[in-house]
């Protein structure tokens, strides 16, 4: 009984490690293939590069010429700071109403925004263009930013909503009876309490503002105001023969600041997809 | 007169929400329904012509059929995969295993680096004709393949891409695993059930409302994706194989501004959607279990 739970341990262990070595092999590889130059990147199997060059790196960095890489990373952060520092500002303000208030229709609202969460994007995509060329924020970033404000992201917002049921009643209604305001329950007791849904805001929207690609492509237009994303395509797209170890260079880096957030923050990457989608 | 006002008070609070919901979700709705009807475009006004757009694309668009086809290939391919990955894997994770927080990370790092262009681009690397995947296989004496130039495999390659994300899906099918009591389990293996048993009556059974919710999202999702298969295979791919929805969307609406007409396909594609979600809703009242039922 006991030798036959140990193999069958044995054997589960070296699936998931071969699993583990399958699903991140890609990524390591990326890593590695920056290093090797252009021609021996083809026809080689091996994982390490025979001759370490940087090129790749030098050369990749001048992204179109006239923009370099540096650009284009500064670009998508002025896109994605402001888009996660309102995405946490009005999700907690939304949420807090709908976690703490009882008001007319309520359910009502509550279930249109759920819904909102599965109306597709692609139907809403083309008035919405129009309505922002009208207000001239094509090529800038508030298509990103505005919709934040007014906590277009329901996801964030039923995140927000999910935590805050789980903080006893009792904390704000103790601060009530001392005489404190909705607002101020909402600045010095919810706000401080819901740290960990905050992380949670922030580690995903930053993610996902960074890596989007969709919306970048149909509100930016001119090469001066790309994020990564669209820089990324474009050195994919412009080269007649593409100098993969140029591209694939610049890839890892546009990736590196997703992946030290992960590790850094990895609890809460966890925490927050629990938290985002289990009804409780 | 103050208690009144207190009533209303949480509006307060999800104002902001209820502006945008009506300027930024509701208004475009609205107007993107009525565009489907004109042949509007960006270059000159727009001019009512009824059901011309849909007319046009149910029989005189010869992409439309088959983008739709190639849609639904799409998610048939990735949608269960990734699922009935995730939740393997979960399963196997949640007994006891040493070392599951790696496991658990290595598994999910996908997923967070998988959306962006860079790993698109990646990808592509992966599986074109001298790429990495061809050079090993080349080491064991395989001819290379070129798996995105081939119409048989490309849409699959676009696919996999999707699979190979499944590690979100996962963590929430784990969390899920870890609130099921371990008595319920104990009580009916004394019962006699075997593993098999075990899982398909009552570990299934306690995860259906994640795995429904799972679906649903990520299906929706799936029928709008274009991002990777536009970075992989630019053009819609060999014989458009991979010539995905979102695609055909984007290019009608914003490279030849045909928006009236992209603005009615984009409403075939909610009303597929809807009513797909409602199907699945509907079915699901007999297998997904709800514990406070």
């Amino acid at each position: 009984m006991n030798k036959k739970t140990n193999r069958r341990k044995l054997f589960i262990y070296l699936f998931l490690i071969l699993l583990a070595v399958v699903m991140v092999y890609p990524l390591v590889y990326l890593f590695f293939a920056s290093f090797k130059p252009n021609d021996e990147i083809f026809g080689s199997a091996s994982l390490l590069p025979k001759k370490w060059v940087l090129d790749s790196y030098k050369i990749g960095w001048r992204g179109s010429g006239q923009f370099t890489y540096g650009r284009f990373l500064l670009n998508t952060c002025r896109m994605v700071v402001p888009t996660v520092v309102f995405t946490v500002i009005s999700s907690l303000w939304v949420g807090y109403g709908f976690a703490r208030f009882d008001f007319p229709l309520k359910k009502f609202w509550f279930y249109v925004m759920i819904g909102t969460m599965m109306l597709p994007s692609t139907v809403i995509i083309i008035p919405r263009y129009i309505l922002f060329k009208n207000l001239g924020w094509i090529d800038t970033y508030l298509p990103f930013i505005v919709p934040a404000v007014f906590a277009g992201y329901p996801f964030f917002v039923y995140m927000v909503i999910q935590f805050m049921r789980s903080i006893p009643r009792e904390l704000d209604e103790a601060a009530k009876i001392d005489g404190c305001s909705s607002f101020r329950i909402w600045t010095d007791v919810m706000i401080p309490l819901c740290k960990p849904a905050i992380f949670s805001v922030i580690i995903f929207q930053s993610m996902w503002t960074w890596n989007d690609f969709f919306n970048s492509l149909v509100y930016i237009n001119s090469v001066r105001k790309y994020p990564v994303s669209l820089a990324l395509r474009m050195n994919l797209d412009s080269a007649s023969r593409v100098e993969w170890n140029t591209i694939l260079a610049m890839s890892l880096v546009c990736i590196i600041p997703c992946t030290v957030l992960f590790f850094v923050a990895q609890q809460y990457f966890v925490d927050g997809i629990v938290a985002g989608s289990i009804k409780g | 007169m103050k208690k009144r006002w207190k009533r209303f008070e949480g509006y307060v609070y999800i104002a902001p929400w209820l502006f945008g919901f009506f300027a930024l979700q509701l208004y475009p709705l609205v107007v993107s329904f009525i565009y489907s009807f004109t042949d509007f475009s960006m270059l000159k006004e727009p001019h009512y012509i009824g059901l011309k757009n849909y007319i046009q694309a149910f029989t005189n668009d010869p992409y439309f059929f088959k983008s739709l086809g190639v849609t639904f290939m799409y998610v048939l391919y990735a949608l269960p995969g990734k699922l009935v990955f995730a939740l393997i894997i979960a399963v196997i994770l949640n007994q006891k295993i040493r070392g599951i927080g790696i496991f658990r990370t290595l598994y999910y790092l996908p997923s967070i680096l998988g959306g962006s262009v860079a790993v698109s681009i990646l990808w592509r690397f992966i599986f074109m004709k001298d790429g990495m995947l061809n050079n090993i296989l080349g080491v064991f004496g395989f001819e290379a393949f070129d798996w995105i130039g081939n119409p048989a495999t490309s849409l699959f390659i676009v696919a996999l891409l999707q699979i190979w994300q499944f590690g979100s899906s996962m963590v929430l099918f784990l969390a899920g695993l870890k609130n099921i009591s371990p008595e319920v389990i104990e009580s009916a293996r004394i019962d006699g059930a075997g593993a098999l048993q075990r899982f398909f009556r009552i570990t299934l059974p306690l995860l259906s409302p994640i795995i429904l919710f799972n679906f649903v999202m990520q299906m929706i999702q799936l029928f709008q994706d274009f991002s990777a298969a536009f970075v992989i295979t630019p053009n819609g791919g060999p014989l458009k194989k991979t010539y995905l929805y979102g695609m055909m969307l984007y290019q009608n609406g914003f490279q030849f501004f045909k928006m009236g007409y992209a603005s009615a396909q984009s409403w075939v594609l909610f009303v597929i959607i809807i009513t797909i979600t409602g199907c699945i809703f509907a079915f699901s009242r007999k297998l997904v279990h709800y514990e406070d039922e």
